[in-house]
């Protein structure tokens, strides 16, 4: 048997020399990678005539994992899966659960889901661009936007107490009040962004340099995106307006006025651009939301899901119970499934949870966007260069903690 | 879709327009040139990068850092044992073993349960703040301080007496 497949490996060996090939390992662990990504490819020259993905370098078993955690609890592990933008993927999850449970959340905790969400994609997209810059050759921008990135984390850190990894929001609402400067600060720092974008699209986006380094490299089309499964910028960079917020409103995304902006030809310069346009966008929506966020409480009247406040359970009987209950004996929705999405800044981004009436999840599957861009980079490698591969990587967005949960 | 792109490319204005290139643009220096404006304005204006030891930054009262063990205004401690921070807690981080007061130490306690064993494995913890708002005895809080740096994976076992701090105080309401 090992004969075997050593003789068939230096068969191939050998037939790779005939044909003057060359076999690079891009990644897992290659200082060009974004994330923990395995490209096999084999080169002819500096072009790539075939490429071999492989995943599983940073798999942490979360669903299986969140099998064992409460409906409080799931929250803190997605927030390590798009750790980008870890709101969203909190928002997500709450969503969902709250969905089983048939919660509605007053206005105010909508409105405030809709600013993270939006703020989380605009630092998504900063983050994404600003790398694209860098594989591109452009590393100044990187630094510009991780000004404005910088800045929105002292907002997290005044609402939620950290920066990164959130845990943001419980089922049923807020994860606690909202300080009270939130939707001036949240206005101040919007106010920025333009201006950050405008900046960016001087040092890039007419540059020749950068034009010809990203128009129709690995393009995609249509027909081929939507096969493969994609959603979110990089399908609309393909020329589909196809965008959750508008056809499956969720959170009240109803109420705002934006615009979906589309590519045509799929290409690394359609992605970028369609981000970049999105965060406009996102602007507009936040502006909205923070001038007309509601007044009201923080979370939906649900005692036996939503924890009481602090004040209630040292003092006040019925609270204390709920307390102990909820704690104990956890939150336990009735017995069904449910599949909620979003449109996270990456694309959509699913939550399919089973519930048997117990305290966990029966059973939880997130459908993650990036997985899906990640099945096509075999298609769209095929036959570039090898700086393009890392162009056409960075600009799917595809983040391994995501991909691989 | 074809005749749509042939579309999208002749508008000068519209910025997904990629394959016409106007003579400026093609020139290069002008793009470079405002480029290199960008790079010079930001060399002129205040730094934001901090330079960290020696300046910190500011982080809010909120700030989910390291724990502490609250006593009450008798000093008694709060802790009651009752482990639901254990049980709250999505990373196992914490290791709880209650027991009853001994008559001697009764005046140190609120309860006649209290936490023998009380160890808390900061490595482990993921800083989520669940166990402060799962206990009911006002005891466990997170705290602003973020800066843990051991030479030994043991010394960032805290336990009961390091986590404990030394005067009590009112209940605390975090907001
Ligand atoms: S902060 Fe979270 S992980 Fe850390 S001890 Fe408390 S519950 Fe456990
Ligand atoms: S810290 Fe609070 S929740 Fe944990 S054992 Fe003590 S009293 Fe109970």
């Amino acid at each position: 048997m090992l004969k075997q497949v050593i003789d068939k490996e230096i068969a191939d060996q050998q037939q790779l020399q005939e044909q003057e090939l060359y076999d690079l390992n891009l990644g897992p662990s290659h200082p060009a990678m974004h994330g923990i990504f395995e490209n096999r490819v084999k080169i002819d020259g500096e072009r790539i005539i075939e490429c071999e993905s492989h995943i599983g370098y940073c798999h942490r078993s979360f669903e299986k994992l969140s099998e064992h955690y409460s409906y409080t609890q799931v929250n803190t592990i997605t927030d390590r899966m798009n750790y980008v933008s870890s709101m969203a993927n909190n928002i997500g999850w709450i969503l969902a659960a709250e969905k089983l449970l048939g919660i509605e959340v007053p206005k105010k905790v909508q409105y405030v889901r809709v600013i993270m969400l939006e703020i989380n994609r605009i630092i998504d997209h900063l983050i994404c661009n600003g790398i694209l810059g860098v594989d591109a050759g452009a590393y100044t921008g990187f630094l510009y936007f991780m000004e404005a990135r910088e800045k929105v984390y002292t907002i997290f850190d005044k609402m939620v107490g950290a920066r990164l990894t959130t845990n943001f929001g419980r089922v049923g609402g807020l994860d606690r009040p909202l300080y009270p400067e939130f939707a001036d600060d949240v206005l101040n720092w919007v106010k920025v962004i333009p201006k950050v974008l405008k900046e960016f699209h001087t040092l890039l986006t007419r540059n020749r340099i950068f034009i010809e380094r990203c128009r129709d490299i690995t393009p995609i089309s249509a027909e081929r995106a939507l096969d493969y499964g994609y959603t979110g910028p990089n399908l609309r960079a393909a020329g589909v307006e196809y965008d959750v917020r508008k056809a499956d409103p969720f959170s009240s995304y109803e109420d705002f006025d934006f615009e979906i902006p589309t590519g045509t030809t799929g290409d690394v310069y359609d992605r970028y651009m369609v981000r970049m346009e999105e965060m406009e966008q996102s602007v507009k929506i936040i502006e909205q939301a923070a001038k007309n966020l509601p007044d009201g409480p923080h979370h939906a009247d649900v005692p036996e899901i939503y924890l009481p406040e602090k004040k209630d359970v040292y003092s006040n009987m019925e609270a204390m119970i709920y307390h102990f209950k909820i704690i104990m004996h956890g939150i336990r929705p009735p017995k069904g499934e449910v599949y909620q999405a979003i449109e996270a800044p990456n694309g959509e981004l699913g939550f399919y949870c089973v519930s048997d009436g117990g305290p966990n999840p029966y059973r939880l599957h997130f459908r993650s966007p990036c997985f899906y861009y990640y099945q096509s980079i075999e298609e769209l490698l095929r036959g570039s260069l090898i700086a393009d591969a890392v162009l056409c990587i960075s600009s799917l967005n595809a983040i391994a903690g995501e991909l691989e949960r | 879709m074809a005749a749509d792109t042939v579309a999208k490319k002749k508008n000068p204005n519209d910025p997904f327009r990629k394959y016409d290139l106007t003579l400026a643009e093609k020139l290069y220096l002008p793009a470079i040139s405002k480029g290199m404006a960008v790079t010079l304005s930001h060399f002129f204006q205040k730094k934001v990068t901090m330079q960290y030891p020696e300046e910190k930054p500011e982080v809010s009262h909120r700030w989910r850092g390291r724990h502490v063990l609250k006593r009450d205004e008798y000093g008694r401690e709060r802790c009651v044992g009752c482990q639901m921070c254990e049980l709250a807690c999505p990373a196992d981080a914490i290791t709880i073993q209650a027991g009853e007061v001994p008559p001697e130490r009764r005046h140190l306690h609120t309860t006649e349960r209290y936490a023998v064993i009380y160890e808390l494995d900061m490595l482990r913890c993921i800083y989520c703040g669940l166990c402060e708002e799962a206990c009911p005895e006002a005891a466990i809080y997170l705290t602003p301080f973020y800066e843990f740096v051991e030479d030994s994976r043991e010394k960032l076992i805290y336990t009961k007496e390091m986590l404990t701090e030394k005067t009590g105080g009112p209940i605390f309401y975090k907001d």
